[in-house]
């Protein structure tokens, strides 16, 4: 009844290849982009912006990224933490050391983070499956060894460094309001964008990629290109994701703080979301971000006299519990629990 | 069919709930002061973090139990858990700043937060008290008018230690020739004493060799090994969690006398020695305040907070090193609060503006140390416009395998010295940020 | 020389150690195709569970080590059944997920009962330096190795002598098959866990007594992970001669390559042994050789 195609018919090719064929879903997306304009930075409070909201766009950007990697072209990575540092460190030291424009300087700290992907992506043209994904830990804890060393954070004697403000085209990006909106349209920019790469001719190599390599070679497909593109692509994605990290919502940079633990965050939010689907890769940013707050906050509201401690092991327990919990409901994620009520919803009330 | 549908629903609207879950802030109780309190029970750094959290609690409850507060104002303090990782701090700074009648300071507990804090700080107007870590160039009061690095910072801190390896030696000249190794933590961090080292060295003459380990530091025969062929007259050790005690016990079983190994001020904890064992008996570590608990504050503590049944967390860890330091830590905290009140109005909780004002001027002498219950304990402090450390006094103490001994007086650091370092480094980071340092005239 | 040698001893040695957390995995990796992440978390589980009953509890060794046995037998037990038998036939990845779920979830019972402070566990390993003219070797180390050997012999005889070993290895060459003779998957599964919980036992009592256990003890599985590539995933001769492999080229690039290039780069450089070693060997030094078919 609610979610039905019937009527829409597409009277040319263009319209049948649309991002969105279904009005429902063109209604959908446009209102949540609308929303999260034009009513979010009013109604959220500022704790929300700055600590919720703003890490939940910046993961989302990083998900899409790795999902690019790993959903669409089967490759395994465990090196997002590093990619994400290459990024940031990649920025702060092209503001610091040339005169060149903050668009000019992100998508350049992006450039420089595809050219690391695809280093540490040439093994992937060997090796497979888990012993790829540990060959990746390599980038992981290279990476980070190598942006400590003093040069890259310009001999700080902390080795911690402050990010430099930003400006977009003229723009002061300052307050949370400023910097939720930079975010958030870069998020759609290139959420349009990977949505748009994987329905191309690339995308579908990848898939092919995924589902057997040996198959899509014999079709002639050639499988260095397309893992490596597949490398660059997705490392360009989690190089601005990791800019935004740092410039927007820590304001600081620090190496070691880009550490394996992030890297899991990001796959576990791909594996919760939905491999090889942008709309979860939205749903598991949320679950990995907010749910963890959500625990550590929840026995003070409920008036439990847990100390703070008790709460945090809790927490991980819960956290851990609740990853295998989805993954037994639903192990190929929360995206596909959407498109499962899609289906519902198409004959409902009338199911027979 | 449809039930494991409806379930699976009902986990999306689960999603839902943790969405709105947000908007919740709690009470303002108006005479109480708030007081937010970062800290890390757990993660990898969890065993310094637990003493500090505990000894910050308790002295918050040793005022509200036996003093009733300050001047009758009760201090409710909140903990947020930060894991000692940064998003997870900015997290809480940002749940905790604006609970109560709003948080007048904080204390990041990590050089990664505070980083993140301090721009954030300076827009909410909070002071920001980082003891050893964070920016040492804080110190330097001009730049950063609310971040303050009492009582003390790793560079002061080290060239009190070669003072002291120097008194050992008989004086400056017989450092002439020797050779002393720097092992740290392969990080920010463990650099940061580098220049002071490298100042001395080329001064009076000491070969420096420095010997990075990477961190975690779960194993470190390599390293260890090439110390044993340098043959160090002394060691310096720079190590952070895990690496302290595994450093210990692999140069002890390497044959190296630990007695001539001097942690900093962060491989100066318990849980540096404990797990080392007998290798730990004798080492030495640099502090910012006495250790152990004979001082009067403790009895204090077992009347009000102990036996009441009040002590935070496990309660097993009063006297330990991290404990004293979240004793002092809220120590200055309070005085603060109270020379505010002093200077404000008596009776009801300070603004930020005053809380700031009060840390710009903090000054703690001996005999009030004393009357705290801290004497020896807490070091005396004098903050000034531009110095935002005090006199950074610090003192030497030695691990006998039971607890620690302090074997030297309070160290006076080299403070022409680090006084210029700060002054060149802050000012280097004012001008990055564009901050324009205040007159102090 | 000496000074080289005594280098490569204690590469060695560390290998070894190295080579006890990737035994673990390799047992499971074999019997159940699934890469174990929270083998880690149950060497972490079983240290501060041994060292917890001790210190807190009172218990001696001799008590506290046999339940601790019995503890990941039952931990084995309700993995099996909460996590493995749900999501049987699942993709690799999705397994591989979950036991980073249980890695979480272990870690977080084990504080809930202890806590994350660290703890001290000395059963008695003497950890005096040994001399041998100018070297020094340290007892600790070569008694560990001892335990090593003692172990991996054990599980030779095991798994070639014992009729549940048998069972093991048939399952391993082909599950499909293996079933269709009657052997039970769930059993085995709960075997092998048990087995690798065992492992973590002993992994948990020798790194804790070099570490002291603490919630840190984990990130030696990051030390494990280059040792068990390089074995290959599903050998045990593998994963000690992995072991020794790494841990004398991490010591020797640490000594004579890190002053070069700036110290402290044995984070990585064992990955990097192992990255390179793959690039011309896909499967390991003594892994299955993966043939693909259409």
């Amino acid at each position: 009844m609610i979610y039905r195609e019937s009527g829409q018919f597409k009277k040319t090719y263009h319209a049948d290849q649309a991002i969105l064929p279904l009005r429902q879903d063109q209604i959908f997306v446009l209102g949540a982009i609308l929303f999260a304009f034009l009513v979010v930075p009013f109604v959220a409070s500022n704790y929300a912006m700055n600590s919720l909201l703003l890490p939940f766009l910046i993961y989302s950007l990083a998900a899409i990224g790795l999902n690019l990697l790993v959903g669409y072209c089967g490759q395994i990575s465990l090196g997002t933490g590093g990619f994400m540092a290459v990024g940031a460190f990649a920025a702060w030291n092209l503001a610091l050391r040339t005169e060149l424009p903050m668009p000019v300087i992100f998508i350049l700290a992006g450039l420089i983070t595809a050219g690391t992907g695809v280093l540490f992506g040439l093994p992937a043209l060997r090796i497979k499956g888990f012993y790829l994904a540990v060959t990746t830990l390599a980038a992981q804890f290279f990476l980070i060894w190598l942006l400590q060393r003093p040069w890259f954070n310009n001999y700080s004697p902390t080795g911690v460094i402050s990010a430099p403000s930003i400006n977009m085209f003229g723009w002061q990006v300052d307050s949370v309001t400023d910097r939720y909106y930079l975010a958030l349209i870069i998020l759609v920019i290139m959420a349009l964008l990977a949505k748009n790469i994987v329905r191309s001719s690339t995308g579908r190599k990848w898939m092919a990629i995924r589902d057997m390599d040996v198959a899509a070679e014999i079709i002639g497909i050639r499988p260095m290109a397309t893992k490596l593109k597949a490398f660059a692509v997705s490392s360009f994605f989690i190089g601005i994701a990791g800019i935004l990290w740092a410039f927007l919502y820590l304001g600081q940079l620090e190496a070691e703080a880009f550490n394996i633990y992030t890297s899991f965050d990001v796959l576990f939010m791909i594996i919760i979301g939905g491999l090889g689907s942008i709309l979860g890769c939205f749903l598991g940013a949320a679950f990995v971000v907010l749910v963890p707050i959500f625990l550590n906050v929840v026995p003070s509201w409920l008036g439990l006299p847990l100390g703070t401690a008790m709460i945090s092991y809790i927490e991980i327990f819960i956290f851990g519990s609740l990853i295998i919990f989805f993954l037994i409901v639903e192990p190929h994620g929360m995206a596909r629990l959407w498109s499962i009520i899609k289906q519902k919803l198409r004959l409902w009330p009338f199911p027979y | 069919m449809t039930t494991p549908i409806l379930k699976k629903a009902a986990f999306i609207g689960l999603g839902a709930v943790i969405g709105l879950g947000s908007i919740f802030a709690a009470k303002a109780q108006a005479e109480e002061q708030y007081l937010p309190s970062l800290v890390y029970r757990t993660g990898p750094f969890a065993p310094s973090g637990i003493g500090f959290a505990d000894g910050f609690a308790d002295y918050v409850t040793l005022i509200n139990e036996r003093d009733g507060g300050i001047n009758g104002v009760k201090i409710r303090l909140e903990e947020c858990e930060t894991a000692y990782s940064n998003d997870r701090g900015v997290e809480c700074y940002e749940r905790l700043k604006d609970r109560g009648n709003g948080a007048t300071v904080v204390a990041p507990l990590s050089t990664g937060i505070t980083y993140a804090v301090i721009p954030r700080s300076r827009r909410d107007g909070i002071v920001v008290s980082t003891m050893g870590y964070g920016r040492a160039d804080a110190a330097y009061g001009p730049v950063l008018d609310n971040v303050f690095m009492v009582p003390t910072t790793y560079w002061s801190s080290m060239t009190a230690t070669l003072q002291y390896i120097a008194d050992q030696e008989g004086g400056w000249e017989n450092l002439q020739g020797k050779d002393i190794v720097h092992a740290y933590h392969d990080s920010a961090y463990g650099r940061e004493p580098l220049g002071v080292l490298r100042h001395y060295a080329e001064e009076y003459g000491f070969t420096l060799h420095e010997m990075a380990i990477s961190p975690p530091g779960v194993e470190q025969r390599s390293v260890w090994t090439q110390i044993r062929r340098i043959q160090p007259d002394w060691v310096s050790l720079y190590g952070w969690g895990v690496m302290n005690p595994t450093a210990i016990r692999t140069a002890a079983s390497m044959g190296i006398d630990v007695s001539r190994m001097i942690g900093g001020i962060y491989a100066a904890q318990d849980d540096a020695v404990e797990p080392a064992g007998r290798s730990a008996v004798g080492y030495k570590a640099v502090t910012f305040h006495g250790p152990g608990a004979d001082y009067p504050i403790y009895d204090d503590l077992k009347q009000y907070v102990y036996d009441r049944g009040l002590a935070a967390g496990d309660g097993d860890l009063s006297g330990t090193i991290a404990y004293n330091r979240g004793l002092i830590n809220a120590g200055y905290i309070v005085e603060a609060w109270r020379q505010a009140q002093a200077e404000h109005g008596e009776g009801r909780p300070v603004t930020r503006e005053e809380t700031l004002w009060a840390w710009q001027q903090l000054t703690i002498p001996e005999s009030r140390t004393e009357e705290l219950g801290m004497g020896g304990l807490m070091p005396p402090v004098e903050v000034t416009c531009e110095n935002h450390e005090g006199p950074g006094l610090v003192l030497i103490q030695q691990w006998n395998g039971e607890s620690w001994e302090q074997v030297t007086d309070w160290l006076e650091p080299n403070r022409e010295l680090v006084e210029g370092m700060y002054k060149a480094s802050a000012e280097r980071y004012a001008q990055e940020e564009g901050i324009e340092p205040r007159s102090c005239d | 020389m000496a000074f080289f040698i005594e280098v490569l001893v204690g590469g060695l040695l560390a290998g070894i150690m190295y080579s006890l957390v990737a035994l673990g995995f390799v047992l499971i990796f074999k019997a159940s195709g699934v890469f174990n992440f929270a083998q880690a978390a149950m060497v972490l589980f079983a240290a501060m569970f041994i060292a917890g009953m001790y210190g807190d509890w009172g218990v001696p060794f001799w008590i506290a080590i046999p339940a601790t046995i019995v503890l990941m037998i039952g931990v084995a037990w309700g993995i099996e059944r909460v996590v493995l038998r749900p999501l049987v036939n699942q993709e690799p990845i999705i397994m591989f997920m979950s036991t980073i779920g249980i890695f979480f979830a272990l870690i977080g019972i084990a504080e809930i009962f202890w806590g994350s402070r660290s703890r001290t566990l000395d059963v008695g390993i003497p950890s005096d330096p040994i001399f041998v003219g100018d070297m020094l070797f340290q007892m600790y180390d070569l008694i560990t190795a001892g335990i090593v050997a003692v172990l991996v012999v054990l599980l030779v005889i095991f798994s070639q002598k014992t009729r549940m070993g048998r069972v093991l290895r048939a399952v391993a060459d082909d599950h499909q098959a293996a079933q269709s003779v009657g052997i039970k998957l769930n059993t085995v599964w709960v075997v092998v866990w048990s087995i690798s919980g065992v492992v973590a036992v002993v992994a948990g009592i020798v790194w804790g007594g070099a570490l002291g256990v603490q919630p840190v003890m984990v990130d030696v599985a990051f030390k494990a992970l280059p040792v068990l590539l390089l074995g290959g995933l599903t050998s045990i001769p593998g994963a000690i001669i992995a072991g020794l492999i790494i841990g004398a080229g991490e010591a020797l690039a640490e000594v004579y390559l890190g002053p070069i290039i700036g110290g402290g780069i044995d984070n990585w450089f064992a990955y990097i042994i192992a990255m390179a070693f793959m690039v011309w060997r896909p499967e390991g030094l003594f892994g299955e050789k993966i043939i693909e078919r259409i």
